[in-house]
């Protein structure tokens, strides 16, 4: 892993105490508007880096799928119509239509490589939901309420990534095997990935960070100059799914 | 309400009719509650194709609701006197087209019973909400108005005078639930049939051609039921509305795919090659697509003609065309072809299920009979005073 537990502790923990201290400032001080504290210092911004060379997903490798499936109880359908998928595999073609030409095909046509949510700096989705269902947290985590949820499936058709599953039957009987740390869902629901917020809330990484062991998915603060995904994005060049649309996608693909 | 107890008597005819529609409804209802128990699942729907037969009746209704706005404006903002008799018939045909959109949204809700969350939770920022807003006071507007009317012309007086500004109100009304129903679609970032702003005026459109042709079709069959008569000149003047309409709305698609087809753009392209010839091994909907462009062409051809057109035999069938035409246009290829290819570029073919289809077939019954109900009020106050 780029970052190790230490080390992502202490970034989280820092920010954490950051925004605490921060809203403990704001305040004492008359909501931040006192002199030395018109700079707000915004919350952590997550992303995550998935670097395609490292990247096995191809080969065949789909731990990080497994690893999410199981922390949240993502059920199995058989049949393609009524899938639930929060992060899987999809061809370099389909994931990026406009990047490859037709000379590029034998490095990249047989590429497959892991899409999830890209918990979007301009979220679509939020932006539709008529009941305030699915909305984004300050540091960007596009989050979604399962009991408030209406099942009218418009930020499915907002989402041009196609990242929202929708239960269009009862999953409970299609999970493998229950993990009773996380809620299961009921049919007529949307749902997506959460960047693993109930991780994060305990400082851990990811569930598909952590289960990689290629060490090819990277998860980290854009707001901290000094984290790997910075450091990553200053080095190596990265591309996001569709950034014309104006989303604003935070999964950086290395290539 | 106001002469309910007139729809309470009817001949053999009347009731075997009104036992045929409950039956539909009844099927669909068994329908819906399976529906209910097994999920959404129990639909031809997918992951890929999340809005289907639901959905695009619904989008397809908006437009038959709006379209009462065209015996409205004429009659009350111009006194266009012809058009006195069927201005009624005109608003409850709104009156049961919402009723039918509300139905369609609900049934096409994963969790209907978290309905009220829309009112808990209110999101001016979805279209959605605006687009409730606007279709609960459409119907809202046309049952005062259409209860108000008939009740004043009951007593055989003239409305009271409170009432018009309200049917003005309702004239910009109808415009707008057509065009927030277009937002619904047109503001999506990532679906490329509908990411156009010639979305709201090609409904519209469509809806003034569809719904009056409707409306043409009901008077015709009303008037041979009852001792009614809405008058040469109003019906030929409604198939002139609809011959402009329809050749507008033509014009507007065919706008569409020069821009489409000259600009070269791939995924605005592809939604279109499913359309009317397939993609990716899949063509289910070429078939509907071109006979929904042969009945617009044949349809045209009648109503241009004003020897067809004042046939009234042959406008009966050239309005059948019409709204043959914008019905498998709107309540199947818009919205279905909005969903393939998806964003990811996979083509999923939406086949409707037959419990889809049979509560569909059920809400349209709902439908039809509050329409029966409501013209058999009219008509009976209108004998009554004969």
């Amino acid at each position: 892993m780029s970052m190790d537990r230490r080390r992502f502790l202490e970034v989280a923990g820092l920010s954490a105490l950051a925004v605490a201290g921060k809203r403990g400032f704001d305040a004492l001080t008359d909501g931040g508007r006192a002199e030395g504290a018109t700079e707000r210092r915004p919350a952590a911004r997550w992303a995550m880096v998935i670097d395609l060379r490292k990247c096995v997903n191809d080969r065949g490798c789909t731990d990080c799928i497994a690893a999410c499936d199981r922390a949240h109880n993502v059920p199995h359908f058989d049949e393609r119509a009524h899938e639930v998928k929060w992060i899987w595999r999809e061809p370099f073609e389909k994931a990026f239509a406009d990047h490859g030409s037709p000379y590029t095909e034998d490095a990249f046509k047989s590429k497959s490589l892991p899409v999830l949510c890209n918990h979007c700096d301009n979220p679509p989705c939020v932006r539709v939901c008529p009941v305030k269902a699915t909305w984004k947290r300050d540091d960007g985590i596009v989050m979604m309420d399962y009991h408030r949820c209406i099942g009218c499936r418009y930020c499915m058709a907002a989402c041009p990534y196609g990242a929202r599953s929708f239960n269009w039957l009862d999953p409970r009987p299609r999970v493998k095997e229950l993990n009773p740390d996380f809620p299961t869902r009921t049919k007529g629901v949307v749902e997506m990935c959460n960047f693993c917020e109930e991780r994060l809330a305990k400082g851990r990484a990811p569930a598909c960070v952590e289960a990689c062991g290629e060490q090819a998915l990277v998860f980290g603060n854009l707001h901290d100059p000094g984290s790997e995904v910075r450091r990553l994005l200053r080095t190596r060049h990265a591309i996001r799914r569709k950034p014309e649309l104006g989303t604003g996608p935070n999964v950086y693909y290395l290539v | 309400m106001v002469a309910l107890e007139k729809a309470l008597v009817g001949n053999r005819r009347y009731w075997t009719w009104i036992g045929a529609l409950l039956v539909v409804i009844a099927l669909g209802v068994l329908s819906y509650l399976r529906q209910l128990q097994f999920g959404l699942g129990i639909t031809g729907l997918s992951r890929d194709v999340t809005w289907g037969l639901y959905i695009a009746q619904f989008t397809f209704l908006v437009g038959v609701a709006a379209s009462a706005v065209v015996v409205v404006l004429p009659y009350y903002l111009h006194n266009y006197r012809a058009f006195g008799k069927i201005t009624i018939l005109g608003e409850f045909l709104a009156i049961s087209a919402v009723t039918m959109c509300l139905l369609f949204i609900f049934v096409d809700m994963g969790q209907p019973g978290r309905v009220l969350n829309v009112l808990l939770y209110p999101t001016p920022d979805s279209i959605m909400f605006w687009d409730m807003v606007v279709l609960s006071g459409y119907l809202l507007l046309n049952a005062v108005i259409g209860g108000i009317t008939l009740g004043a012309e009951r007593k055989d007086v003239p409305p009271p005078r409170w009432i018009l500004p309200v049917i003005i109100l309702s004239i910009p009304w109808a415009v707008s639930i057509h065009t927030v129903t277009a937002f619904l679609y047109s503001g999506l970032p990532g679906r490329h049939l509908w990411l156009t702003a010639l979305l709201a005026p090609r409904f519209l459109a469509s809806a003034f051609a569809s719904g009056p042709a409707l409306l043409i079709l009901l008077t015709m069959v009303v008037r041979r039921l009852a001792r009614f008569d809405p008058g040469q000149e109003a019906i030929q003047k409604l198939s002139l509305i609809v011959t402009y309409t329809m050749i507008i709305n033509v014009f507007f698609v065919l706008m569409e795919v020069f821009t489409v087809f000259y600009s070269q753009i791939p995924e605005p392209m592809s939604h279109f090659q499913f359309l009317f010839v397939g993609l990716d091994g899949h063509a289910p909907l070429v078939p509907w697509m071109w006979a929904s462009m042969a009945l617009a062409v044949i349809s045209l051809v009648l109503l241009i003609t004003p020897r067809y057109r004042a046939n009234e035999r042959l406008l009966a069938v050239a309005c059948v065309m019409v709204f043959a035409s914008l019905w498998i246009d709107k309540g199947m290829g818009l919205i279905v072809g909005g969903f393939v290819p998806s964003p990811l570029g996979h083509v999923t073919p939406y086949v409707p299920t037959l419990p889809e289809v049979s509560i569909t077939l059920a809400i349209w019954a709902v439908g039809v009979l509050m329409l029966t109900v409501l013209y058999k009020m009219a008509l009976a106050v209108r004998e009554e005073l004969a």
